[in-house]
Order: C-alpha cells, then structure tokens, then sequence
C-alpha cells in the first residue's frame, strides 16, 4: 500500500502528511512533484494544505491548471483515493473534482483553532472506520473555508449522502449560526464532502495535525485508519 | 519615485542629506583617498546608518556575555548558533521592525517576518517557529487616550496583526508565542519584534563568507524594484516626525509565496554541496550583503549590475544598490558547479543568475554595463564604520516617574469587581482573539501553544528533546529602572522556559530604545545593558545575538525602554514539557518562591506602585520594579527543571503581571473547567521581616498579597500524592513551598488571613478575561 503525497511549490502541510503516514499510521509514503505528469504505481493521493501558488488570486485556481493535477482526475476517474486536505480541498473545489466553492471565513480572518466534526456517513473508504456520529476533534487553519454551494447542489449533496464532516459543538449538535460550533460560517456547516463515487473526499479541518495525543488530539487517526483499512486487499490503481 | 542621478557631484550637503555627519563624510574621503560619487555615497549612508552599523550600541554591546558551552555562533552572523545534543543545532534571533510597522503596519509587520526568517535559513536551518513581541498605545478609551488615538492603535494592531499572519501562515511557520502589551508610549512608535527559530544538522551549517577567488557570485529570488530604498536602514535610523507618513513607499512589500519557494531551493541547494557562502539582502540590500560576505572572507566581490533581474526599467546603480525589495539571496558557488545551484533554483521557478564573482584585491567593485559605478574596500565599509560613544546623562529628578501612592482597600472588603477589571485590561485580558489568526501548528511540532503555556514548546521530531521559548519585557519597569526592568525582562523570560519545564541555555535580544542622540536615553541604554549582562551571567542565558532599534521617539517623546529577552530553553524530554493549566481536581496548588527572605512592607508597597494593579485601578506608574534577586530566579528555575524532568507536578505558571489573583485565575482559564479554592495567611517569614511595622492581625495589605508582582515565584499543581517528593526537591534547591489550595470543581475564591477577598464561579471572571480584547478590536 502505497501513499502520494502532491508537492506544490507552496504547499506547507506536505512534511506532516508524510510525516503522519509513515511516522504516525506506519505505511510507505512519497512526495509528487507537481510538474509530474503521472501519479502511478500509488494507492491513494494526499492534497495537502497550504498555499500552493501563493493564492494571491483565489484559493487553488492555479494549482489547478498543474501537471500533476491531469493525472490526479485519471487517477480519481479510475477509481483511486484522493483526500484534499484545507488547500488540497480547496483545489479538488477547483478542480471540479468535488462541488461547490470557498469564500472567506465569515468573520474575514484567518482562523486557527481546535473544532469538533461530526462524522455524517461511514460508508466512505475515508470514514469506514469511525462510527457515524462520532464527533473528532481536529485543528483547522485557513482564511477561505467558507464552503458554499447552490441550493440544487446542496440538496444532491445531503441526497446522496455527500457530506461527510459537518462542524459542530463539542457534544455533537450542528448549529450553523453559532461562530463557536461553525466557526468559518460554512453553508450547512460543511466540513467535508465527497464525490458522488465516495472516492474523492476533500475536508477543511487538518486530520494529519490531529494523530498524536501529544500534540492536541489523536482523532484524525480514524480517516487514515479507515484508508489503510478500505485500501487492504485492494488493487493498485494506475493512472 | 525618481531615481537620483548618478552624474551629481557629491557635496557635504548631499551628505548630510543622507544623515552623514560631516565627519562621516570626512572618513568616506579617507577611506577612499577621493570624494565618494554619489552611489558611494549612497552606499556609505546606509552601511553607516544606525540601524547597520550599530554606531551608538557597539561600545555598550561589547559587555553583553556571549559564550556559553551551548553557544555554538553568537553575535555577528546572520544568527546565533546553540547546540542542543543529537548532532543538531538551533539556530535563532529576534529582529524589529518598528518603523516600517508605523508607517505601514501590514507590510511593515509582514517583512519583519519574512526578514527574520530568511536570517535563520540563510545559514542552512529550516525555521519552525516565530514568536512576535508586540507594543502598542492604548485601544481601549479613557486614561487620557483619545478616541482618534484609540482609533489609530486599533488600525495599527489590526494590520500587524493581519501582517504576521498573512507571511508566516503561508509561508508555512507556525507563529507559537510571544506576547502583547499596552502603553500610551506606544501610541506613535509600535514595537514589532519578531523571533525565529530554526533547526539545522551542526555540520550542515553555513556562513555568509565569501572565498574562493575565481568563485561566482549569484543573485537568487525575486527581482531588484525601487521598493525599499532607504527602508529598514533609514526609516529606523531617525524619529519620526509629522511627515513620516510620508515614508510609506519607503516600506517594503512581502510576498511570503516568494520566500517559501526561496527557503526550499536554498536548502536544496545547499544540500547540493556546491554552495560556499550565503547572506540574505535584508536592510541595505544587495549592498550589505555583498560588503559583509566579502569583508567576513577577507576577499573582494566584483558585481555586474546589468545582469541583475530587474523588475522595473531605468533603475540607476544608486537604486539598485540601496534597494530593499524583499526575499533576494546572494551566494557564492564552487566554480564549475553553478549548474548545480541553477538548476535548483529553476526548479523552483526562481532566477538565479551569476551577477559577479569573488576577487583578491578586499574591494567591493559595481560595474554597470561595464563602467565601474562604485569601488569601495568591503573591510573598511562594512567594519570601520564610526562608533560613538555617546553621552550619558542620569535624567534630571523631574523625568523620573513622580512619588505616590495608593490608599489600599479596608480590611476585608471584597476585591472581586476589582480583579475583574484587572483581569479585563488589554496587558492582562486572553490574546486568544490575536493568537488565533495564526497558524500556530503547521509543521506538527507545537506541543505547548499560544496561550497554553507559559512558554511555547516545540517537539523535535526523529529525536525525544524539545525546545522551549518565551519572549519578555516590561516597559513600564524599564522607565521606572531601566537596569531592574532589563533584569526582569531576563528573568522572566528564563522563568518561563522553565515553567515549561524547559532548562534555559542562551538568549536573544531586541533592545527597543529612544534616540541616542539624548544623553538620558543612551543612559536608559546602557543600564539596561548592564543588567541584561548581570542576569544573564548569573542565569546562563548567554545572548547569542539580536538587534537594536533606536529612535523610537516622535515628535521628540521616546518609548519607554524597551528591551525584550527571547530565551530558549533545552527539555532532555519533551514529554516532560508542561502547561499552565491545572490538570487534575484535587491536585495541590503551591507557591514556589526563590526568595528566602518575605520582602519588607514599606519596600512592597513602593514596588506595588509599579504593578498592573496600580496602573489600571488608580491610573498610577510610580514607585521601583520589584527587587530582582538573580540567586532566587536560579534556584527557582533549576527547581521548576527538576520538579517537571521528575515528573512530579502537573502544571506551572510563574507569577507575573497581575500578582498571584491573576497567576491563578490563568491556570483555571487554561484547564478543562476546574477552579481554585486558596488561603493565604501572613506567614511566619512576612512577620519575622516585617515585625517593626506589622501587627499580627494587619499583615500586608491584601492588595500587595493578590496583585503583587515580584518574581522568582511560580504556582504548581500537584497531586497530593507525589506532595512529599515535591517538597524535598525544592528544599533540595532551597526554594520555599507553601501549599495555598487545592484544585477544585467549585467557585474560585481566594482567602487572606480567615476574609473572602476574590469570590466568584470561574466564568463570571473568565468572560472579562478572554471577552476584552476582541470587544476592543472587532470593530477595528
């Protein structure tokens, strides 16, 4: 089992990701340049956050015209895991890969804290691991997360049971309106999401920041667990 | 702007232009046997400046203590150096930017990061934290503030704020501590200093010394602008008057995209083994950069403007020379191994062109397109510049702070109401609001916060150490006894460290200081020079580097003086590192004091007028900071070290502005919802020195006991168990121990002698607390 983890020239959460995969959950990891023009010979891809081309302009809109973006949509199109993480969602936003879009948080400032998620649905290869409600505790760290969709959008999305993160106070209940249960104002109080084919997932709060207990948390372990769980056995995929 | 012109003949009045002094200018002629031409001149001006040259601190920095078995580089390299074991180094400084900060407040806080940092991976070591200091004039009204002022402070912070967060977040350094503080001083002069720490292999080191004759000499990063010219070496090398905003073009600009992708390829390509030398283009640009590198070498460099990346046309060797655009790196490379360091670079998606090379004859010698534009020795620029030795002068009575006093409240009164407005003013109240604009976490190493400890704590990842900072400084004390203050601001800052459980081994300063020009200001410099020599001898901290910032005055009123000490401390464990928060109910809350002998009424009460308390209850900066007992702050440090490396008390908080109440009231803040239930008596050591002047049922004031501020002390919690071993270790260290309280779940409620003084559930003081700051500033 083989995890990629895409380098953008701006990209600053790349060394946890790697560090959280090989270190923390124990599976053989690499870094992806951006210019690269193939992503074989992995089993899942990691967007990690930061700025990847300084988003002067908007969040991802660069990142997205990369290289090593063609191969990621061959790599989700065939089936293979992607999880975006803060920036990595903000460019799968971009990307198309996932619907919607990131304005700037409600209070215009970029916000670093510790927030509590709910899991919405297990029946993802991010999540199969956590029980549904379970609420994780993990850092978020980002100026546009935001997330907003149109209303036929949102309504596909809670349909197909879509959403799989939603933000909410530390016992469990959403409560969109409340700046200290959904802290960046995100519509439905969307944390995460994923694609129709629950092979794509991009999320806004940092999994990898929250998988030492040392360090705040350990509750991001259940997305990782839960990929090496639904990866064991499975084919590699090439793109 | 326009660009000056390069034909002008230089006269003594474009020289004084420039802030040469006549003999400046006289010392130019000698150094060159000829007039200077104008680009000369330039050049000479701003590596003559206060703010390069360190002209007026030079002679006062010489008593400052600099090695230590830690030290591995101290003052004079781009950072200083200390070994921290497992073949590792860290490396660190702490820089200002206060006046670009004024004049531009976003930009200018932004390139005070972006400086420090490229400070710390010029020499090869990856930056994994910033701690800011900040000053500001007040942001709330009333206390003679006006609303137009209060406004104006608001503006400000808000930009630094936005500045910092806006270069470290993507930049991608997590900003982990530091601290805020108020005073009307800073009203017209903000203080924005900045520290950075990196981490590099001991033998991966590298140096900004040219050598290698023959040796190119590259430019990497961004493109030479007009942005800057006369920036961080001018703007911070005068007062500020009414026209300084005018300065604002002045200010450089920070894109921390740019410097991230330069931080990669100069690590990558130092990595390369192709690099010989390697100096950032901070203040004075390309032109300190070239002058220290080849001067540090003992060579000569020889540059080719025409081949430097320009990003505008027309540029005149003046302004390129004196340019301060932002994130721009000079090297010197192995020759035939340049492809080595280009194609690193490229990859990056940076230039990187050979613009010069490395020569025998010690001259800095600039071409333009062939033409010499300036011919200077690097040695004599960069080294013998003047050193003064300005005057001192004791200030005359009248400038010393006025004597008062405080009626203290009647015996047993209730102070709740006034503890929550101490607990609310801006020095004292939660920075959460602040702190969390930050990305405090990015890299995965933060193992003790913002705000969760009484210094940041990093983890170092392949190894079991961590490594503890904190920054302080208290201007107030500082005005009051600008040597006791410095002391403080050591003191503390070691005291921190090892309430995280940290042992302190080497220290950085910024000394933030008025014009030196004025006799009294240069006498506040160097007693405070003094006593940060004095404490950091006594408690092995040496500096190993840092910055001075003078002319923090406008429209001739100075800042209080202003130093502040970031020190770094060492933990063998870095799960040993520990938070201010009490942990468990029914641990037992005691109070450590280094100082074996109570201090004497009518002393405290002198000193209470210095403290937070009498500034924010009865508007009053008088009397003397504490006395400072350098002995005590060791014992007590090197108690805390082993209380936390025996893992026998769970957390711990020095006790510093706002007294015990305050020291208390933080450490149920910063728990999971417990409280503290206290009983202070006067104790046996307070009647014994006290015994002239006190009657048993009297004792202290209450206000002197809760709101007091003298140091060497720190509150612990432990668990009732583990009491016995804490009380041998710190009699082992000759600390004394008085257990105050328990942890509780109930009301917070402080006694003295048998009356509730401080009563309340912990959210009635909490709101007042953590709510102030972000009333004040969301409007801003």
């Amino acid at each position: 089992m083989k995890f990629g983890v895409v380098q953008f020239p701006g990209s600053n959460c790349d060394d946890d990701a790697y560090h959280a995969v090989e270190a923390v959950v124990g599976q053989s990891v690499d870094f992806i340049w951006h210019q690269s023009e193939q992503v074989s010979g992995f089993d899942a891809i990691i967007l990690p956050g930061g700025f990847a081309f300084g988003d002067y302009l908007r969040t991802g809109a660069i990142a997205r015209f990369s290289p090593v973006m063609r191969a990621v949509d061959r790599f989700a199109r065939s089936g293979g895991l992607v999880l975006g993480i803060c920036n990595g969602f903000q460019i799968l936003l971009e990307a198309g890969l996932l619907p919607g879009a990131m304005t700037r948080n409600k209070g215009l400032r970029f916000l670093c804290r510790q927030v509590h998620v709910r899991v919405e649905n297990t029946d993802t290869p991010f999540t199969c691991a956590a029980r549904e409600g379970q609420v994780l505790e993990m850092p978020i760290a980002h100026m546009e997360g935001n997330y907003f969709c149109d209303r036929e959008t949102l309504a596909e999305l809670e349909r197909n049971k879509q959403i799989i993160f939603r933000y909410v106070t530390p016992d469990g209940v959403v409560a969109p309106d409340d700046s200290s249960a959904n802290p960046n104002g995100s519509l439905a109080a969307i944390a995460g999401i994923c694609n129709r084919e629950r092979n794509v997932l991009g999320l806004m709060p940092h999994p990898e920041r929250a998988v030492e207990t040392a360090l705040g948390s350990g509750d991001g372990l259940a997305l990782f667990r839960s990929l090496v769980a639904s990866l064991s056995g499975q084919a590699t995929i090439s793109a | 702007m326009a660009s000056i012109d390069t034909e002008i003949k230089v006269t003594p009045e474009i020289a004084a232009e420039h802030g040469l002094t006549p003999e400046e200018y006289a010392r130019t002629q000698k150094i060159l046997g000829r007039d200077p031409n104008i680009t000369e001149l330039g050049v000479f001006s701003v590596m003559w400046s206060e703010h390069c040259s360190y002209k007026s601190s030079r002679a006062h920095l010489k008593r400052l203590p600099t090695r230590g078995t830690h030290v591995v580089q101290g003052p004079g390299e781009n950072a200083g150096v200390v070994d921290i074991g497992d073949g590792l180094v860290a490396v660190f400084k702490i820089e200002s930017h206060n006046h670009p900060s004024f004049v531009e407040p976003f930009q200018g806080a932004a390139t005070g990061v972006g400086g420090i940092l490229r400070d710390i991976f010029t020499m090869g070591a990856r930056p994994i934290a910033v701690l800011d200091s900040l000053r500001f004039g007040p942001i709330t009204s009333g206390a003679g503030a006006s609303d137009e002022e209060v406004a104006r402070n608001r503006r400000i912070l808000d930009g630094v704020i936005r500045g910092i967060g806006f270069y470290g977040n993507c930049f991608g350094v997590p900003t982990v501590g530091g601290e805020v503080a108020f005073e009307p001083c800073y009203s017209n002069n903000p203080l924005v200093n900045a520290l950075a720490l990196g981490i590099a292999r001991r033998d991966e080191l590298f140096f900004a010394r040219a050598s290698g004759v023959g040796n190119p000499v590259i430019y990497a990063g961004a493109k030479t602008g007009r942005d800057g010219i006369h920036g961080a070496s001018l703007l911070a090398s005068a007062e500020f008057s009414e026209e300084s905003q005018q300065k604002r073009p002045n200010v450089q600009v920070g894109d921390p995209f740019m410097e991230k992708l330069l931080l990669e390829a100069c690590l990558e390509a130092m990595r390369t083994g192709a690099v010989v030398a390697i100096q950032d283009m901070g203040a004075a640009g390309l032109t300190s950069s070239s002058c220290e590198m080849a001067s540090r070498g003992g060579v000569g460099i020889e540059i080719e403007l025409a081949r430097l990346p320009q990003r505008e046309t027309g540029m005149t060797p003046y302004d390129i020379l004196l340019s301060e655009s932002q994130e721009r790196m000079l090297l010197v490379a192995e020759r035939g191994r340049e492809r080595e360091v280009f194609d690193v670079f490229h990859k990056w998606g940076l230039d990187a062109v050979e613009v010069g090379r490395v020569t025998d004859d010690g001259q800095l010698r600039v071409l333009n397109h062939g033409s010499v534009a300036a011919d200077i020795p690097a040695h004599a620029i960069a080294e013998q510049g003047p050193v003064y030795q300005r005057r001192i002068a004791t200030p005359p009575a009248r400038l010393q702070a006025p004597a008062q006093s405080i009626s203290f409240a009647a015996r047993g009164a209730d102070l709740s109401a006034n503890f929550r407005r101490l607990l609310a003013s801006p020095n004292i109240a939660s920075k959460h609001w602040i702190t969390e604009q930050y990305d405090s976490m990015v890299r995965t190493n933060t193992r003790v916060g913002p705000g969760a400890g009484d210094a940041a704590v990093l983890r170092l990842k392949g190894t079991k150490r961590g490594i503890a900072l904190s920054t302080d400084g208290n201007g107030r004390w500082g005005y009051l006894s600008p040597k006791i203050g410095a002391m403080h601001a050591v003191a503390e800052a070691a005291r921190n460290v090892a309430c995280s459980g940290a042992r302190p081994i080497a220290a950085t300063n910024c000394l933030n200081f008025g014009n030196p020009e004025k006799p009294e200001v240069m006498w506040q410099f160097s007693e405070s020079i003094d006593g940060i020599g004095e404490a950091c001898r006594a408690l092995d901290t040496p500096i190993t580097g840092g910055n001075v910032s003078f002319y923090n005055e406008t429209l001739g009123k100075p800042i209080y003086p202003t130093p502040i000490l970031g020190v770094l401390g060492l933990l063998e464990d870095a799960d040993c590192a520990l938070g201010s928060g009490f942990r468990n109910e029914g641990d037992a809350i005691l109070l450590l004091d280094g100082n074996q002998k109570a201090g004497v009424a009518a002393e405290l009460e002198t000193e209470f007028l210095s403290s937070e308390y009498a500034k924010t209850l009865h508007g009053i900066v008088a009397g003397t900071p504490p006395v400072i007992d350098l002995a005590a702050e060791k014992r007590l440090i090197d108690c805390l070290v082993n209380l936390a490396s025996e893992r026998v008390i769970s957390s711990a908080h020095d006790v510093s502005d706002g007294g015990v109440a305050v020291t208390l009231a933080e450490c149920c803040f910063t728990s999971e919802g417990l409280a503290a239930e206290v009983r202070m008596a006067t104790t046996g050591a307070q009647e014994s020195a006290n015994k002239e002047t006190l009657r048993r049922e009297d004792g202290l004031a209450a206000e002197i006991v809760l709101f007091g501020e003298g140091g060497a002390r720190a509150m612990v919690s432990s668990s009732p168990e583990l009491l016995a071993r804490v009380s041998q270790i710190a009699a082992q260290y000759g600390v004394r121990l008085e257990r105050v309280g328990t942890v509780t779940r109930g009301e917070f409620r402080i006694q003295y002698n048998g009356g509730n003084l401080i009563q309340g559930s912990v959210d009635s003081f909490q709101n007042a607390w953590s709510g102030s700051l972000a009333a004040a500033l969301k409007s801003a």
